[in-house]
């Protein structure tokens, strides 16, 4: 038969006698009528949000451990290319941080032609932020007009545009082209200074990655300018 | 001896069933689960998926005792399978071919349950499970084709995991953290191997498990949509409409088996690469980071939710906000929400309108290529139709079915092929299709007049 009648301060009793005997047997316990121990309570509360932080805090490793890694943080050193070696109206790619940068040496009459595009493009100012740096926010997005620097990722999703340099129509361009670049997968449109036209997918120019020139102005680095030092 | 239990069984079995159910669970699961009598063919796709499950595990795993997840070697080490290790290339086709073969199986499965309202209550929690292991699916699939590190792995692991950069604030940082690299890597490609090998295939087997328990708690549906539990029951209270699933079920998928196998044997020995569909051509050209092929396209079996990403451009997000204004303003004059929600939930469309058009266009092809998936989570709770299977339904419902597999297979051609006009507006017309089939299911599946539905199930044996 349960102890339905007895009370906390017999059960939680630290008499010794309570154990020794048939007074309290097992089925005490189990008695579901019973109030709530308010002390057990407690104990377990503190014990399952102790125990549930300590749990939560394990999976910080192993969510840090997805970061890039220090080798992977330390491969983004400088790269150097000949510019003054490229011939105008031609394009050279050099790989920094995995990624494609297009060096474009553009031709007198294709820095003329960037003029006429601003009605066609999303942003022919530059004007949204984070990729493009001060120096480059002109019509040209270089430093110096006819030398074109930009990381041949597509602003959409990660891919690599393709280069249609010269003008006239193609599978895929628009109408007028002045030639700029392509990209395969989802179809959107740049310039030849990587300004992305209106209504595409990509919804940002080109990045323009630090960058600059040797005092000769023969050399270019890219990945380092006045902010950011090898 | 004492403690041990009574059973039924001797010897050998006996003893195993003193410690452990085993003739018990065969009973609750095969000899004495009691399916409909009435399943059609549509029904093979189930245990063909099970199938399919185990010859991806097998393969699956003496491929890994030849593969190298590392960025040098790994291309290399999926063509010394194909090229010098003996029947090497027979697992890998074997592999590959599966992986297209269940999304055919499961696609076709998904549809099975479409037709006769499988998902219906008491249902709900045995369609999430499938769902959840449909997103699985798209998990492994999608990270085991990085694996061959070929072209196509690179640029579509490139694309697939740049759509998480297009989330506002935390995109690029969380995109990044996927990577473990400023672009895919040899960091990304040995966690996708993980993921892969181990902690998807687990959590599938998982959920496999979960799904088949929840089947089996509440029973098959058929084709006609009616309860046999309802139904007469013999003097043991079986249901007189039902037939054990052991042998009657388990013969019959046999067949279902062996007819699979045939199409299965004839494209692995035949047509392995599908005419470019199941192995892309540009995949076996080595991953070349500083280039994209000409034309890129996800496996097929994404394609139509793909169409949908490519869709969403800035002007269509006009057409988008636009609906969403109209549905607003529906659900505020005709919607039966009561009391504050008739209020939030007008007023919150709103705001996604207003946000359509100030959020990149990039976003929202992200969002649609997500909700195409998500949506089908919540299939119990959009169809309203009072009956259950396909059959009783007013006729149109069969048309409107019809329009939206044609509209899915559109998707999917649509995504295959490279961006033009045309097509950027065909597939725009077949995201608002596809959205509008569910969005509009609770609207519409109410409609018309449904056929009287029988009280028990009808079949006549052959």
């Amino acid at each position: 038969m349960p102890l339905a009648g007895i009370n906390k301060d017999t059960r939680m009793s630290q008499d010794k006698s309570q154990f020794d005997g048939a007074a309290l047997d097992g089925a005490a316990a189990l008695d579901a009528n019973l109030p709530p121990d308010a002390s057990r309570r407690f104990w377990l509360t503190t014990a399952c949000a102790v125990g549930g932080a300590a749990g939560v805090a394990t999976a910080v490793p192993f969510v840090g451990s997805f970061a890039p890694s220090a080798k992977a943080r330390a491969a983004g050193a400088p790269v150097e290319l000949d510019v003054a070696s490229i011939p105008p109206g031609e394009m050279r790619t050099v790989e920094w941080r995995g990624k494609p940068v297009w060096v474009l040496h553009r031709t007198p009459e294709q820095v003329e032609d960037l003029k006429k595009n601003d009605d066609l493009l999303a942003d022919p100012q530059s004007d949204r932020p984070g990729f493009t740096p001060e120096y480059a926010k002109n019509e040209y997005r270089s430093r110096k007009p006819e030398y074109f620097v930009a990381v041949g990722i597509c602003t959409h999703l990660g891919c690599s545009p393709t280069p249609h340099l010269a003008a006239g129509p193609g599978p895929g361009l628009p109408g007028g082209w002045e030639g700029g670049f392509l990209c395969p997968c989802h179809g959107s449109v740049f310039d030849l200074a990587g300004r992305v036209y209106k209504n595409k997918p990509a919804p940002d120019n080109l990045e323009v990655p630090p960058y600059e020139f040797s005092a000769d102005g023969s050399i270019v680095t890219i990945g380092v300018d006045e902010n950011n030092k090898a | 001896m004492a403690g041990e239990k009574t059973v039924e069984t001797t010897g050998l079995l006996g003893w195993i069933d003193r410690r452990f159910p085993l003739t018990k669970l065969f009973k609750e699961h095969m000899s004495e689960y009691y399916a409909p009598k009435n399943f059609n063919f549509w029904y093979f796709f189930g245990s063909l998926a099970l199938l399919v499950l185990v010859i991806q595990i097998v393969t699956g795993i003496f491929l890994v005792m030849n593969y190298k997840p590392d960025g040098n070697l790994a291309f290399e080490s999926v063509e010394y399978i194909m090229r010098e290790v003996p029947w090497g290339w027979l697992i890998r086709y074997m592999h590959s071919t599966g992986a297209s073969m269940f999304f055919v199986v499961v696609y076709l499965h998904m549809l099975r349950g479409l037709f006769y309202g499988s998902y219906r209550k008491p249902r709900e929690l045995v369609w999430i499970f499938g769902m959840a292991i449909f997103l699985c699916l798209m998990g492994e699939a999608f990270m085991g084709y990085l694996l061959p590190w070929g072209q196509m792995s690179y640029w579509g692991a490139q694309v697939i995991v740049n759509l998480f950069s297009a989330i506002p604030f935390i995109g690029p940082e969380l995109s990044l953290w996927i990577r473990g690299d400023y672009v895919v890597s040899d960091a990304t490609l040995n966690r996708f191997f993980a993921f892969h090998v181990i902690a998807i295939p687990l959590v599938l087997i998982g959920l496999v498990v979960a799904h088949i328990i929840a089947l089996h708690e509440v029973g098959s549906n058929n084709p006609d949509g009616v309860e046999i539990k309802q139904g007469p029951k013999d003097g043991k209270g079986r249901p007189i409409d039902g037939i054990p699933f052991h042998p009657y079920y388990s013969v019959h998928d046999l067949m279902g088996v062996a007819g699979f196998l045939i199409v299965f044997a004839a494209i692995v020995f035949f047509a392995p690469e599908m005419g470019g569909y199941f192995l892309e051509f540009n995949n076996f050209i080595p991953a070349d980071s500083l280039k994209t092929p000409p034309h890129i396209a996800p496996v097929w079996y994404f394609t139509p939710f793909y169409s949908m990403l490519r869709a969403i451009t800035s002007d269509f997000t006009w057409v988008l906000a636009g609906a969403t204004v109209i549905a607003a303003i529906a659900l505020f004059l005709k919607g039966n929400l009561r009391g504050i929600w008739r209020i939030v939930v007008p007023v919150a469309l709103l705001v996604v309108a207003v946000l359509l058009r100030t959020i990149d266009a990039k976003f929202w092809g992200v969002v649609a290529m997500g909700g195409s998936v998500v949506i089908l989570f919540f299939l119990p709770w959009l169809d309203h139709s009072p009956v259950r299977s396909i059959r009783y339904r007013p006729t149109w419902h069969k048309y409107l079915y019809a329009v939206f597999i044609v509209t899915f297979l559109v998707l999917g051609y649509l995504g295959t092929q490279p961006p033009n006009p045309t097509f950027n507006l065909m597939s725009q017309i077949g995201t608002l299709i596809y959205f509008g089939f569910f969005l509009l299911m609770p609207v519409w599946s109410r409609i018309g007049t449904f056929k009287p539905v029988p009280e028990r199930i009808r079949f006549s044996a052959h």
